[in-house]
């Protein structure tokens, strides 16, 4: 069956809309249409204009040309709030909560149900709130405030938050990044209803199968401006990317044969109370370990308490035959040890510095001289490590928050990768990175694996963890439940023991 | 057409209300430690001195904090918006001579009141426009109007001053006498508190103030009309400054060029020492009030156990670092707290 436009009306629809910030021109006459009862997706290379163009939807950005149209009438949004009162619910990519407030709260921010002489009813305010985490699967409490939820956490409040909308129109930018096989099940299975039941969806997604999955028609966007916009029915995930790409693609997962060496990451029995439980595992030069697990499990923490960001109440951590003090992140880094956190806003990068300086702030050791810092090597070496990892940049003075997520995600990596670490934790490295850089990201991590560097590499994607990874370890629920040689390793395997259905006898470590 | 997600008219089952009490407690217990050290320090006072919690002794005191409460409250209002008003004590100086020169010129005590919070409101307004459109920042702004308005009341007050016996006799009345020890203007302070409390609570634009002070982008990003919030926050404090100017005169009878000199310093101390975050967001204006309550406490303490008052000031300093160590304490404790509840949760779940 063919899928020509429907010849309705569209609910939302754009039309030669161009967007310029500065002399970055991130639209230029982009049109798109979205109708009911349809999941739409955007696609296109970070930076090519796609959270700029759901901006414009979202009455955040005006059109500089072009216009928005609302059911055919053309619209002028002024902001946020005359979109939201057109049924237009957005997730944005970057989760924007508050962190004071509580979880049900934020959910309900500016429309809390209401009781008698216009009070909020903070009691239906919460009950809707279980009531929505029950329908996503969440097991979140209402009432705790924001202030602390991991980045996958934050994205489901997110979801949770434009659900809770008499939407007619459902937009989101990467809303499964951080999350796991099951929940983004979940959320497929939620949105699929809210389709049924009419409502127009536009869907932003680095990963190619979930487009598949979810939608029916597919728009391209490369550099800003507009390549195609058909059915995906007959398309393969090539043509996806040659599009986008503007070229073809060669081998996602490269991974080049190397010589596994001696224990270079030992961590033993560590336990942090409540968080994750007695986890012993090694890494050794020249391997990547792939981290598995479900939301929740405990990955996150365990590498940050790994790294001394957090403190760990019992067990040790070595680095290279050298014990690691608990809670003393510059020993860790000076005994070698570089982390790449998940959350690149609040941990990863300082918003309002520029590129360069943001990169050179691992690296004074390596660009300061007699005490004084030169600013010539500075820039040398962002200039190499931004050039590497592609990041697409106007001038390297430029600010940090002014770039697209995919390519703050780069910033993030290179800051790392500059320090020359012998043991490498990665979080979420590829969060919000393009088809094209990830695999350049993944060459780049196994090159630094065949010069000698470990490297345990935490992703909530599980092709990449299969495909990357020498050994997999899975965790349950603050517990290691799996240890899995990497030609051992299948999406079953992986799964069942992250939702402890392992055969523990068999697998645990 | 429209899709029904929404889940307010559906029922599902009651959440567990024994638990959510947990963090509740725990930010409570930001106040209730405020609430402690106060009755600590009273009781040891009156130990050592029996007159001290006489009728007339707790009278003075209520009414000594009468003025800072007030005023305090308007600010917690401001500085949970993460922004502050640094010209309370001015507008308060300025609204108490207005209000003087009406009644001095025979003209009727309610009238010289909503003529105090009349223009206390106004410079609200000024400062809130500033505060908003300009992309200065408030301490900068309202540094600014501290100084203007100080100065409009040097010029315009120059060395006049009102005394009591230039105020109706009703006024003057209405400023000392009260209810058993209960002085009309707590009642009414505490009247305006509860009030602003409740707002603060219930009602949409209440909570925003506190979404905004918590993220401003977020908050521009879900569509609250943040302008019109921080506005809203600072005619509220301009207004109650006024309000408290016109109290202040009727509690002293003595206004000249110099009233509410320096005084921003003690409310922003107060609304620190009572729990409410510089950082914007987080606490109450139970908190702001306790926390006016203790400093003048202090200030009556002193010289009732025959300590010199120029401890005062040392002491009150003391006081705001000790609370701001606390709060960071308590941030902690319960970042922990939630840390193993959710953890019990994902278990007792998965189990
Ligand atoms: N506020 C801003 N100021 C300056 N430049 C901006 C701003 N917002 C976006 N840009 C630029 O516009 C371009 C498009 O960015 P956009 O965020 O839309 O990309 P994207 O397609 O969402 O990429 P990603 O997949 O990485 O999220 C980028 O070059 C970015 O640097
Ligand atoms: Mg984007």
């Amino acid at each position: 069956m063919k899928h020509p436009e429907p010849e309705t009306t569209p609910v939302l629809e754009l039309e030669g809309v161009s967007k310029s910030f500065g002399a970055v021109r991130a639209l230029r006459g982009v049109s798109l249409r979205l109708y009911a009862g349809e999941a739409h997706a955007l696609a296109g290379e970070n930076g090519a204009g796609k959270s700029t163009l759901i901006k414009v939807l979202a009455g955040v950005h005006r059109p500089d040309t072009g216009t928005v149209l609302l059911d055919g009438e053309p619209v002028g949004f002024h902001g946020p709030a005359d979109a939201r009162d057109a049924g237009v619910a957005v997730i944005y990519q970057e989760p924007t909560l508050f962190p004071d407030l509580s979880v049900a709260e934020n959910i309900f921010v500016g429309r809390q149900p209401r009781r008698s002489f216009g009070r909020v009813d903070h009691r239906a305010v919460r009950r809707a709130t279980a009531e929505l985490f029950e329908r996503l699967g969440v097991d979140l409490d209402p009432d705790r405030p924001a202030r602390g939820l991991s980045i996958a956490d934050q994205q489901l409040v997110e979801i949770a938050k434009a659900l809770s909308f008499d939407a007619r129109v459902l937009i989101m930018d990467e809303p499964t990044a951080a999350l796991t096989g099951s929940e983004v099940a979940r959320l497929f299975g939620v949105v699929r209803t809210l389709r049924s039941q009419g409502a127009a969806v536009l869907f932003i997604s680095h990963r190619l199968e979930e487009i598949f999955a979810l939608c029916r028609r597919v728009t391209t966007l490369r550099d800003g401006a507009l390549i195609s916009s058909e059915p995906l029915e007959g398309l393969s995930e090539d043509d996806l990317v040659r599009r986008m790409v503007g070229r073809d693609l060669d081998d996602l997962y490269p991974k080049q044969r190397t010589e596994i060496g001696e224990v270079a990451l030992g961590v033993r029995r560590l336990t942090r109370e409540g968080v994750f439980t007695d986890v012993s595992f090694e890494v050794r030069r020249g391997e990547i370990v792939g981290l598995a697990g479900l939301v929740g499990a405990g990955r996150s923490e365990l590498a940050r308490a790994v790294f001394g960001v957090d403190r760990f109440d019992g067990g040790e951590v070595e680095v290279l035959g050298r014990r690691l003090r608990t809670g003393a992140p510059s020993a860790a880094m000076a005994a070698g040890l570089a982390l790449v956190p998940e959350d690149r806003r609040a941990q990863g990068l300082v918003m309002d510095m520029s590129i360069e300086r943001n990169i050179g702030l691992t690296g004074f050791a390596a660009t300061t001289r007699a005490g004084l810092m030169n600013r010539a090597a500075e820039r040398d070496r962002a200039v190499d490590w931004a050039v590497r990892l592609q990041v697409k940049y106007a001038r390297l003075a430029h600010v940090v928050g002014t770039l697209s997520g995919g390519n703050q995600q780069k910033v993030v990596l290179a800051k790392w990768l500059a320090t020359s670490p012998q043991v490498l934790i990665v979080d979420e490295p590829t969060r919000g990175i393009d088809v094209g850089t990830k695999a350049e990201v993944h060459r780049l991590l196994s090159s630094l694996a065949a010069q000698g560097v470990a490297v345990l590499m935490i992703s909530s994607d599980l092709p990449e963890i299969l495909g990357m990874a020498d050994r997999v370890l899975v965790m349950h629920e603050g517990r290691l439940t799996a240890e899995i040689p990497g030609s051992e390793a299948t999406e079953e395997a992986v799964m069942a023991a992250a939702t402890g259905r392992a055969d523990r006898g068999r697998t645990a470590a | 057409m429209t899709v029904t997600a929404d889940p307010v008219r559906q029922q599902p089952a009651p959440p567990p209300d024994a638990s959510r009490r947990l963090v509740d407690r725990v930010f409570k217990a930001r106040e209730l430690a405020v609430a402690l050290v106060l009755v600590l320090i009273l009781g040891a006072t009156q130990l050592s001195n029996t007159e001290f919690l006489s009728e007339q002794g707790v009278k003075d005191l209520l009414l000594n904090a009468t003025i800072l409460v007030l005023v305090a409250t308007g600010q917690a209002v401001v500085v949970i918006t993460r922004n502050v008003d640094l010209s309370v004590g001015s507008v308060l100086g300025i609204s108490a001579f207005a209000a003087g020169i009406h009644l001095r010129d025979g003209g009727s005590p309610l009238v010289a009141v909503l003529l105090a919070v009349g223009l206390g409101a106004l410079f609200g307004v000024l400062n809130g426009a500033l505060v908003s459109l300009g992309k200065v920042p408030a301490l900068v702004v309202t540094l600014g109007t501290l100084y203007i308005v100080r100065g409009i009341d040097s010029i315009w007050v120059g060395s006049r001053q009102i005394t009591a016996d230039a105020l109706p006799a009703g006024f003057v009345d209405f400023g000392h006498d009260g209810i058993w020890v209960l002085p009309y203007l707590a009642l009414l302070a505490t009247a305006v508190l509860a009030g602003v409390a409740y707002y603060l609570r219930s009602y949409h634009s209440g909570r925003d103030l506190y979404a905004l002070g918590s993220s401003p982008e977020a908050a521009r990003l879900a569509g609250i009309p943040v302008r019109a919030r921080i506005m809203t926050a600072y005619v509220l404090c301009g207004a109650l400054a006024g309000l408290a100017g016109a109290l202040y005169l009727a509690r002293f009878g003595n206004v000249d060029s110099a009233t509410g000199n320096g005084y921003e310093l003690t409310v922003v101390s107060a609304v620190v020492v009572g729990g409410v975050a510089f950082t914007g967001g987080s606490g109450t204006v139970y908190g702001a009030a306790l926390g006016a309550l203790l400093l003048t406490s202090i200030n009556s303490v002193l010289p009732a156990i025959g300590v010199s008052s120029v401890w005062v000031t040392a002491i009150n300093g003391f006081l705001l670092l000790l609370a701001i160590a606390a709060d960071r304490i308590l941030a902690l404790r319960v970042a922990a707290a939630l840390r193993k509840k959710a953890a019990r949760t994902r278990s007792a779940r998965h189990a």
